[in-house]
């Protein structure tokens, strides 16, 4: 129900991004305002607090021009909503959906309140589609399913974006066509050539017309920045839900997000948390994340692919830390591995996907591939570890097993997690077993018997038990 | 009725006048929606109070109406195999996709009662009326609540019934008719009463080595996990709930994910309970409050967790809390602590954390029921402390509660080494009363090889900081020997996969039979370093794979193989120390 009731000249005081009005008609909690101001500029605003002589509107854009007495505020009668399409499709929107592209509004056929209410966990249908990314790292090691959320834990210059765009080029399920599927990226702060690149890297691939792009740059204002993802996923919903499209959503950068949400906190004065960050921080970056899913009896998953750049590398941070709590996982990008040229510069050990365990193995994709990840891990993290050893006292004090594994970790990296295109999980596995081929059998403890005479080689590994069988 | 009028509102908070009477912790319905609210604080006649809903669309004018009683949960029959939110209103599909707000109380459901007694026999808290049984076929205990006693004046015939329906009519002492069903509300900040708190004796058998065999608890004990993201906290919480032996699970996803909780609702149907054969469901009561549900709601979803974990406890049931996790109930705490305005303590945390705390892990214990039966109830609660800092706050308070604590590690869990728990940070106070258990169970030697154990993996971690600086060949082979055994351990008795249909449980027969021969091999293998065999020459036996493999090669049903394997194990090692003479010589 939208009204028009318009109130002239209330306002007493604007702090920060607070406007203080006398309340002279009957509105709720979190009501959507539109503030006028004299020149007839329009900025978006929900009423915060409410009592019985004056209500506090929350400004969610700059109130830089605001006057007390010839500002005009007029009250929606309900709480912020997104009219929602088909034709949103191709479009290029603002952080709050206005047009960017020149074209006419978005024709509404739905309008949905921007801040999207709980998932009914009894209607949640369990993620289980795996997709396959075309990357060796993520397909094989740590697979993504429809429905997750995965964040990419990247680092400022690192090829996060890149990464992003090939993820959503290529993200197809095993065996299937690509559907309808549909991309909705929203830029959060961001500079205006990263969301020009991802919009050609899409246009490249015949994509665009499957594709939203929501952009709030960096020189937009940050309260609109905490609008911005909500929007989008509004979107997204709509797309997943009510015309039934795999929809992935691309959110770029997070960690500007919850900037703005630091800012807007200390402006309204609240007590802040660990290094200033608002403690309902978890609470917030929760409402967005959680509304990834897959609802029983629809068509359409949305999956969210967030991209944070963590703050001086440090993944202890507020940031990374309340994200990777609410997140299925997190891909982490490595600066040394890009220092070395390795792409996708992907650090396999701190990177999970928690969500793997039921995409993956019989099924649905390999039998034998959760137990070579499991395999590929555990080899892996030995090659780490005695690459720390090496490099205390070379490798010269290493026992011959060590040495083996510190190259079996340089080959990883070179082989396996290097790679020029796309590969098929098929072609993912296939490198992967033969990496293990180095390995001395002993050590392959993550597998069966049977496993190794299937992939590492066919002759008896184990020549006393041999015997026996034969003696039986 | 009493009756408020809203004057102030902000966010979950808000104020409204009154001149009726009003409690603390009363429940007050607000709006036309009537959303469930809980009044924390009253001044003259105005009374503030917290909403466990959003409040968009409220305004100054709208009415608050007083429940009359404590903010309170209705306890019945109609609990298990179900899936609730944070104030035990059934979540169900039919609600639809999303949960709105002005979510109802749960609707009467219809029971078969059958009486277990007749008028004019005497009831006191506790005495079993009879039982209900459901539509799925499982019956429960109906008992006299707490608080009622006296005389059945009157008692329905066997027949369906609504589970609110008063089946029972008592006389007190005092004249008065008191009305039963076969269910009542009960406070949920409340504790329910026992008639007295017994020791722990038995271990609440979980199916994990880790736990089981290292660091075991016991029913009616407490437990922390508290691991970094990534750790494995959710994945061992529904481990648990899957195959320890207790009667019933209550598990309650606090602030967590919502695949998360589709997950448990999709896989627990399928499974089977070992011990009896019905799905797993049954003995199973989810309570979600999602990360992005209500904040308030968060804070209440712990109290309502333990007050239905009581409720069947006092029908002399096993049942075990997991409550995951307990910092986001934490973190709730102090939201609507700053919202109030109180003067924070430590990282922001109200002062009166430690005892809130303090609190619900007190309300774990091994009781005699107000029926004379032995319930017990073990709470273990995982804890998220920010970047896998132990000395947070919560952490640090809920080690003053907890007697088990489950350290989780980041650098096992990075190897997917799972449970990654971290045998030298973690810890037990419940061994002692634990030994005669093992010993039931054909394993008297369990403290002293435990204890082995132990001793191997930390000095496991001296010897490797030591090989770091002078390279591992140069270690001597004792200490070679030592590292060797370490590993093993970790690789062939901690390391246990939840997904691997043939380790996920492991009964403890299995976990004896494991712990004994790697124990045999620690002995055979030092008899033969004493008798000068080359280290080298055990390290590459290939009995060691075996060893190595047995968690998943060996199952439950082939137990004959682990006499196979420590046959060979000693043919192995007498064919090493054989040649060694010949060697020498």
């Amino acid at each position: 129900m939208l009204v028009d009731v318009r109130s002239h000249g209330t306002a007493t005081q604007i702090e920060g991004p607070l406007l203080f009005l006398r309340r002279n008609i009957d509105v709720g909690l979190n009501d959507a305002v539109e503030i006028i101001d004299a020149r007839g500029r329009k900025r978006l605003g929900r009423i915060a607090t409410l009592d019985d002589d004056s209500m506090i509107v929350e400004v969610l854009e700059s109130t830089s021009g605001l006057s007390l007495a010839d500002t005009t505020v007029r009250f929606m009668g309900e709480a912020l909503h997104f009219g929602v399409g088909p034709d949103l499709l191709g479009r290029i929107l603002d952080g709050v959906g206005r047009p960017l592209d020149g074209g006419p509004p978005v024709s509404a056929s739905r309008r949905l309140r921007i801040d999207g209410a709980a998932i009914n966990p009894a209607a949640r249908e369990y993620p289980r589609d795996f997709i396959e990314t075309g990357i060796s790292s993520i397909d094989l090691m740590n697979s993504l399913v429809r429905g997750q959320k995965l964040p990419i834990f990247s680092g400022s210059g690192l090829p996060h974006d890149r990464l992003a765009t090939e993820i959503a080029r290529h993200a197809k399920l095993l065996g299937e066509e690509a559907g309808s599927f549909a991309v909705v990226f929203v830029a959060i702060g961001v500079s205006y050539d990263i969301a020009e690149q991802f919009r050609r890297a899409m246009e490249n691939s015949g994509a665009l017309e499957h594709t939203v792009l929501f952009l709030n740059l960096a020189s937009d204002s940050s309260t609109q920045r905490l609008l911005a993802p909500r929007y989008a996923l509004t979107a997204a919903e709509y797309l997943a839900y009510s015309e039934d499209r795999h929809v992935l959503v691309i959110m770029t950068d997070m960690t500007n997000y919850c900037e703005a949400l630091r800012e807007v906190s200390a402006s309204h004065g609240e007590i802040p948390s660990r290094k200033g960050y608002p403690g309902y921080m978890y609470s917030d970056l929760a409402t967005l994340f959680e509304r990834a899913g897959c609802i029983m009896g629809k068509a359409g998953t949305l999956t969210q692919l967030p991209i944070l750049t963590i703050p001086s590398d440090d993944i202890t941070h507020p940031i990374p830390d309340l994200t990777g709590y609410i997140t299925e996982g997190q891909i982490v990008l490595d600066r040394e591995l890009d220092r070395r040229d390795i792409y996708p510069p992907i650090r396999v050990l701190p990177s999970l996907s928690r969500l793997m365990k039921d995409g993956t193995g019989k099924g649905f994709t390999h039998d034998d591939h959760p137990a070579l990840a499991n395999q590929l891990y555990a080899a892996y993290a030995r090659a780490m570890h005695v690459r720390v050893l090496a490099s205390i006292m070379g490798s010269e004090g290493l026992s011959d097993h060590d040495r083996l594994f510190l190259e079996f970790g340089d080959r990883f990296e070179q082989e396996l997690l290097q790679q020029d295109s796309a590969r098929s999980l098929a072609q993912s596995m296939e490198i992967g077993w033969g990496l293990l081929q180095q390995i001395p059998v002993l050590e392959l403890t993550r597998l069966s018997d049977e496993q190794i005479k299937r992939h590492i080689r066919a002759q008896p590994l184990n020549p006393e038990q041999e015997g026996e069988d034969a003696g039986q | 009725m009493s009756e408020a009028r809203i004057t102030w509102i902000s966010g979950p908070v808000l104020r409204a006048t009154t001149d009726d009477v009003f409690h603390i912790n009363e429940a007050v319905f607000v709006g036309a929606n009537r959303l469930l609210g809980e009044v924390i604080r009253i001044e003259q006649n105005t009374i503030v109070a917290q909403a466990y809903e959003d409040t968009s669309g409220l305004r100054p004018g709208d009415t608050v109406h007083g429940d009359g009683m404590p903010l309170s949960v209705k306890l019945g029959p109609a609990l298990l195999g179900n899936i609730f939110d944070g104030l035990l209103r059934p979540l169900t599909r039919e609600l639809g996709d999303y949960v709105q707000p002005g979510m109802k109380a749960p609707p009467p459901q219809v029971f078969e009662f059958a009486p277990a007694l007749q008028a004019g026999e005497t009831v006191r808290p506790g005495s079993v009326l009879g039982s209900a049984t459901g539509s799925g076929g499982l019956s429960q205990a109906v008992l006299v609540p707490p608080h009622i006693s006296g005389t059945v004046v009157e008692i329905s015939g066997p027949g369906q019934y609504q589970d609110e329906q008063t089946i029972c009519t008592v006389r007190d002492e005092s004249g008065a008719e008191q009305p039963v069903a076969m269910s009542h509300p009960w406070p949920i900040r409340e504790p329910r009463p026992v008639t007295q708190r017994l020791p722990t004796s038995r271990p609440l058998f979980t199916g994990q080595r880790i736990l089981d065999s290292i660091f075991p608890l016991a029913c009616g004990g407490r437990a922390a996990m508290p691991g970094g993201f990534g750790t494995g906290k959710t994945v061992l919480q529904e481990t648990l709930s899957k195959w320890c032996d207790a009667d019933i699970i209550v598990y309650v996803g606090c602030g967590e994910r919502g695949n998360e909780m589709a997950g448990v609702l999709h896989d627990l149907p399928a499974l089977e309970d070992p011990r009896t054969g019905r799905p797993l469901m049954e003995r199973t009561l989810i309570i979600a409050n999602t990360s992005n549900m209500p904040v308030a709601a968060r804070e209440a979803s712990i109290y309502t967790a333990v007050t239905v974990a009581e409720y069947f406890r006092d029908q002399g049931l096993r049942v075990s809390l997991m409550a995951d996790s307990t910092s986001r109930w934490a973190e709730a705490l102090r939201e609507v602590s700053g919202r109030l305005g109180e003067i924070p303590g430590e990282a922001g945390y109200p002062a009166y954390l430690s005892s809130r705390l303090a609190d619900f892990y007190e309300r774990a214990a091994n009781v005699r029921t107000l029926g004379g039966e032995h319930g017990s109830l073990s709470i273990i609660g995982a804890v998220s402390p920010p970047s896998a800092d132990f000395s947070e706050p919560v952490t640090t308070h809920t080690k003053r509660y907890v007697r088990v604590f489950w350290a989780l590690d980041s650098t096992r869990a990075q190897a997917r080494f799972y449970p990654a728990i971290h045998p030298l940070q973690s810890y037990s106070g419940d061994i002692g009363d634990l030994v005669d258990f093992w010993q039931e169970h054909n394993h008297p030697h369990w403290p002293e090889q435990r204890r082995r154990f132990l001793t191997l993996l930390a000095e496991q971690t001296r010897l490797e900081r030591m090989a770091r600086i002078v390279g591992k060949d140069a270690l001597p082979p004792r200490q070679q020997h030592i590292l060797l055994c370490a590993e093993l351990v970790s690789d062939g008795f901690l390391r246990q996969s939840a997904y691997s249909e043939i380790d996920r449980y492991c009964s403890p027969a299995r976990q004896a039979r494991m712990m004994q021969l790697l124990t045999r091999f620690i002995e055979l293998s030092e008899q033969a370093i004493e008798q000068k065999v080359e280290f080298e020459r055990i390290n590459t036996l290939p009995i060691l794979r075996r060893l190595r493999r047995m968690n998943e090669d060996i199952g439950e049903q082939d137990m004959e193989q682990f006499e196979t394997l420590r046959t060979d194990m000693e043919n192995a090692f007498a064919a090493l120390t054989k040649q060694v003479p010949g060697r020498v010589g």
